[in-house]
């Protein structure tokens, strides 16, 4: 088996750079394993986090040449030939090597309104397989973070982070506002407060996604196109007007009044 | 000396998965300060690897079953050393506490008329799995985590938990631990402590676990003070993924033969007919006809037998590639790509069609996988009482794979879902209760948070010590070799003798860099936890003379009837922590009261 | 000792530092090639639309040459200037331009305004980003929030009167299978005409406002079965988007260059039967 050259970066919040790793190449090996090679025995402080080593916890994200990759399932026969490198998520600060602080995903978690349904009857709940189908989808996501650190609206422009949700965070919100038998409202959140107009459905979280979610398409323009419904239809303003259906400001749908 | 920040709270729950959160959930609602630690990142925990679903007997499916008939198939499956107790009430509470996630938002697939569909899974009678696709264990932790954040649960994310704290009364008061990102320390105070730590697996070669399933909670319990049952009982999941190397250790789920999938030597043979006990022989089909007639008819037709319980299935494997009959790489085959249509496979096992095709290019809709007996799931553990999950020692209570006594000896698909759940909430009102009719506040004292971190720091003072990740891999060398599916006493004997050396070499342990995640210090913080319940496991193996459930002892091939009555128990008494010996004795089951025992005794 | 009330979480670190070394991108495989083909391909249809728009001439084939063909650039042809047989029988005297830039401003709307279109120009004119984790040309950012990107949300009524237009090159498509002179015929030009017709319906139903409309919008598909079923017909077109606007677009040019060439005399629209 001839040889591997691993580039990793090496460093933490002082600095850091790239170092170089040559090992034996080992058939059926995904980066993981390497990474985990290099740490057995040459670099033991080499910090990297995983878990579950299956693509199942979403912990390993990284960018592998420059692409945002779970390292659990990049498999090494399928990267081009030459050194291969491994950076740690760029959208989010570093902790060291390849290890880096998503603390801003969880405050992010913290502002989307919980799901909020009605009363349970007594003979429970009663939902269609094809009603569920869709937040199902959505509820694939293993929060591997990939999507946010892709998202070039806070990778390139980190002042946006403090108002804007993110792909992972607009699955979310879709799979709530789908959900049949939520009885929130997120429309004018999400377009006031999670900055779904900054995105500019670019796709590259559709693109990076290890649970191939189709975020833009089944997500985010849903999303949009309710935000449409809600704000930006001359023919559905004019029914409010007439309906006296008062729209509800972000607050009210936080506080998770039903309508 | 060395700082360290500290918190007070009513109660800290240590772990996580679903257990952890559960508890953390009722604790929370109950209005109490409550605190959660987990060693990863929140959400990550090992729960997310259940695939198959949480057993609950709803009745959605199948009108005939009831938390009875639960009930019995658990205490079966567990060979009849479960505590009976924890098996009723986690048969009779599982259905609320599936209908209690869909509250709080989780899709679980439905049936025609909008209910919770159920699936068939092995050991359980009636088709019981609430399910969402192969991933119910993720749509479990995330529901909980959602609910957890909505309640405002403080959460102190990649801390790891050293030690517990005990008071001069023996109560544990709170715990010391470190933030992994910076390698600061940390000590909570509690008037409650949950333990919800998860598995032991990381100490076997061969293993579905994480890196986390080090048995941190077991062996924090120990050094406490507190009892463990039933070490012995490790469950070898008999459908590890033996090949190709970057998926070894992985699960197949049981759902790949609950939905048709069989297994066949290397002659083809669909070899688990000759392996039906003749416990399970009367309600298990003889001629593949009738198994194959099962998924469409369960009432005509008896289930078939590659659906028995999963240490027969291990067992099964195991004297079949020992007879020379296993594929190359030392495993059987799992075959569901002859019998089902590539659209079917891939709408009921989605994730794990999408998981073997990315990991090691598997098409499992085209080819047999070859699979194996791997490290899964601790059955034993802390002992509790069944309806507040109390430890032995006050102050302490625990849930999930670190308790022990629910699965007894074998623990069924399915039930570690529910167990988290019944379990986890139960837990969490008996540490409420406790933090409520505790009288003072906790005090932290100095001088044990100091030691445990001394004692933590000396890998990184030391120069030219052991390797902890070499030393890791020769502990998991001993356990699968010695400790694995099939034990003798004398292999038994040399893995003591064995762990008896690793534990002074761990004392030499010397580790480069900072605290600062760095995972080979990570690693030398997580080998004692290792090194006692490796102990701990050996000695219980060594002590059941005889094959029951998860445990299989060569020299004792069969059941003892007498040993159906005890648990062996294990603690430190006097002496404690990671160097002290543990002792072990057997003592008797809880008894189980004669309205139960008459369910065993009506034919089926 | 700290208590509960001020035991803090890791708050949003704004400013931190950031792994990897400060580069546009660690992409070494030809991530620039995708943008490059799809600005190439949008800024030479950018460019002949515009010259064929404002060329007011060739875009109908009349009776003289027994054929009814029109290019779609130009139908429906509105204005006093349309040549006649082009128009449909009443026009608008006031427009004194070309009457392709009057009728231009629907699909050209349409397709600025489309979800697809803005992933394409986003990327590969505007940069923003070039192409996944490749650094962003601009310095700053306030993607689709204000004026004018925030207009991006009228995409819907594009799509209705997308949908008019669509009607009318149909019946552009049928009349053009009636050669005046002739009788009924199947010409090169009636078939050029009928499969932009089709590609042109294609990429409105498999846009992401019909699928909204048809039944995305519903909360419960199975309180409204009609629309769950609508909405499961065009989800598979919506996934194919992509390819019928980038086919749609190509053909809708190659049609107004075929009727054009047969216009000024290039060659004749050969008759098939």
């Amino acid at each position: 088996m001839s040889d591997v050259t691993m580039r990793i970066w090496r460093g933490d919040p002082a600095g850091g750079d790239f170092e170089e790793y040559a090992l034996e190449a080992q058939e059926g090996e995904v980066v993981l394993d390497v990474v985990h090679r290099i740490q057995a025995t040459q670099a033991p402080d080499l910090a990297c986090r995983w878990n579950c080593k299956a693509g199942k916890c979403g912990s390993c994200s990284a960018e592998i040449n420059g692409t945002p990759r779970l390292m659990c399932m990049t498999r090494m026969d399928q990267l081009p030939e030459g050194p291969v490198t491994v950076a740690p998520m760029r959208t989010f600060p570093v902790v060291r090597d390849l290890v880096t602080d998503v603390s801003f995903n969880y405050e992010v978690a913290k502002r989307i309104p919980a799901f909020e349904p009605p009363a349970r009857p007594a003979e429970g709940y009663r939902m269609q397989q094809i009603d569920v189908e869709r937040g199902q989808e959505f509820r694939k996501c293993i929060e591997c973070f990939m999507c946010q650190n892709v998202c070039h609206v806070i990778r390139d422009h980190e002042e946006n982070k403090p108002h804007y949700a993110g792909p992972r965070f607009f699955i979310r919100l879709a799979e709530l506002e789908t959900h049949p038998l939520d009885t929130n409202d997120r429309r004018e959140l999400v377009r006031q407060r999670m900055g779904l107009g900054l995105c500019n459905i670019t796709k590259c979280c559709t693109e990076v996604c290890p649970e191939h979610i189709k975020i833009t398409d089944n997500g985010i323009i849903p999303m949009k196109e309710r935000v449409v419904d809600a704000s930006y239809d001359p023919v559905g303003w004019l029914g409010r007007k007439i309906m006296r259906r008062p729209k509800r400001s972000p607050e009210e749908a936080a506080a998770g009044s039903s309508s | 000396m060395v700082d360290y920040e500290t918190h007070d709270y009513d109660v800290i729950v240590i772990g996580a998965g679903g257990a952890g959160l559960r508890a953390a959930v009722e604790a929370k609602e109950r209005g109490l300060r409550t605190a959660l630690v987990c060693k990863s990142l929140l959400g990550k925990a090992h729960t997310v690897m259940a695939e198959g679903g949480v057993a609950a007997a709803m009745g959605n499916v199948w009108p005939e079953d009831n938390w009875q008939v639960h009930f019995r198939d658990t205490m079966r499956g567990g060979k009849m050393l479960n505590n009976w107790r924890m098996a009723q009430l986690h048969a009779q509470e599982a259905p609320d506490r599936v209908y209690e996630l869909e509250a709080w938002g989780a899709l679980f697939d439905r049936t025609t008329d909008g209910r919770i569909t159920q699936r068939d899974f092995g050991g359980h009678r009636y088709a019981r799995l609430a399910h969402v696709g192969d991933r119910t264990g993720l749509e479990l932790i995330r529901t909980l985590q959602q609910r957890a954040v909505h309640l405002g649960i403080d959460v102190f994310m990649e801390c790891k938990v050293l030690r517990l704290l005990t008071d001069d009364d023996g109560r544990v008061s709170g715990a010391v631990g470190y933030w992994r990102p910076t390698g600061e320390f940390i000590a909570f105070t509690a008037k409650a402590t949950v333990l919800a730590t998860g598995s032991i697996g990381k100490s076997w070669a061969y293993t579905s676990n994480s890196w986390e399933s080090t048995g941190d909670g077991h062996a924090m319990a120990v050094w406490a003070g507190a009892d463990v049952i039933d070490m012995e009982c490790v469950q070898f999941h008999p459908t590890g993924m033996v090949w190709p190397l970057s998926v070894r250790g992985l699960l197949v789920t049981e759902g790949v033969r609950g939905d048709g999938g069989v297994l066949r030597n290397s002659e083809g043979t669909r070899f688990m007919f000759d392996y039906v006990a003749p416990m399970f022989r009367a309600e298990t089909a003889e001629t593949e006809e009738e198994a194959d007639a099962w998924y469409e008819d369960h009432i005509n037709n008896r289930r078939t037998p590659d659906l028995l319980p999963r240490d027969e299935v291990a067992r099964a494997i195991n004297s079949e590639v020992k007879a020379g009959r296993g594929t190359p790489h030392g495993g059987v085959f799992l075959d569901i790509a002859s019998r089902r249509t590539p659209e079917y496979i891939r709408r009921r096992l989605p994730s794990m069609y999408h998981q073997f095709m990315e990991l090691a290019g598997v098409d499992i809709t085209a080819e047999p996988m070859e699979v194996g007996p791997t490290c899964h799931y601790m059955m034993g553990g802390i002992r509790v009482d069944a309806d507040t999950e109390a430890a032995t020692v006050p102050g302490l209570f625990a849930a999930g794979e670190v308790a022990g006594g629910m699965h007894g000896s074998n623990r069924l698909g399915g039930n570690s879902l529910s167990d988290l759940l019944v379990f986890g909430r139960r837990a969490g009102i008996g540490a409420a209760d406790f933090a409520e009719g505790r009288t003072g506040s906790p005090q932290l004292d100095d001088g044990q948070a100091s030691a445990v971190i001394a004692a933590a720091l000396e890998p990184l003072g030391r120069d030219g010590g052991e390797n902890p990740y070499q030393l890791h891999h020769d502990l998991q060398q001993t356990m699968q070799s010695l400790v694995g599916i099939i034990r003798t006493g004398p292999e038994l004997e040399q893995a003591l003798e064995k762990l008896g050396e690793l534990r002074q070499r761990a004392d030499k342990i010397s580790v480069d860099g900072g605290r600062a995640y760095n995972p080979g210090w990570n690693m030398a913080t997580d080998l004692p936890s290792m090194l006692t319940v490796s102990t701990a496991v050996t000695q219980g193996a060594l002590h059941r003379r005889e094959s029951r459930g998860g445990h299989t002892r060569e020299d004792f091939p069969t059941a003892d009837p007498e040993l159906g009555k005890v648990n062996f128990v294990q603690r430190q008494r006097v002496e404690r922590g990671p160097d002290a010996p543990i002792e072990i004795g057997p003592e008797p089951l809880p008894q189980m009261p004669p309205e139960l025992t008459v369910l065993f005794e009506e034919a089926h | 000792m700290t208590t509960v009330d001020d035991a803090t979480v890791t708050p949003v670190v704004l400013g931190g530092t950031r792994g990897g070394p400060d580069v546009p991108t660690l992409r070494r495989d030809r991530w620039w090639l995708q943008p490059l083909v799809s600005a190439s391909v949008l800024i030479a249809f950018v460019v002949y639309a515009t010259w064929a728009a404002f060329a007011n001439k060739d875009y109908y084939v009349g009776a003289a040459a027994h054929r009814d063909l029109i290019s779609p650039f130009y139908s429906p042809c509105l204005t006093a200037s349309c040549v006649p047989g082009s128009h449909p029988g009443f026009y608008l005297t006031w427009w004194e331009i070309s009457p392709a830039i009057l009728i231009l401003i629907v699909p050209l709307g349409f397709r600025l305004t489309c979800y697809y279109y803005r992933r394409a120009y986003y990327r590969s004119i505007w940069l923003s980003p070039p192409n996944c984790s490749v650094a962003d040309a601009h310095g700053s950012y306030s993607g689709e929030t204000r004026f004018p990107l925030i207009l991006q949300n009228v995409h819907r009524w594009f799509f209705y009167l997308g949908l008019a237009l669509n009607v009318i090159l149909t019946i552009d498509a049928v009349v053009s299978y009636g050669e005046p002179g002739v009788g009924v015929g199947v010409s090169v030009g009636s078939l050029v005409l009928t499969a932009n017709a089709a590609l042109l319906w294609l990429y409105s139903l498999s846009c992401h406002s019909c699928r909204h409309l048809c039944g995305g919008q519903v909360r419960r598909f199975s309180d409204h079965p009609i629309r769950y079923r609508l909405w499961k017909l065009v989800t598979p077109l919506n996934a194919n988007h992509m390819k019928f606007a980038w086919a749609s677009l190509v053909f809708v040019a190659l049609t107004d260059l075929y009727v054009r060439l047969v216009a000024s005399g290039a060659f004749h629209d050969p008759r098939l039967f």
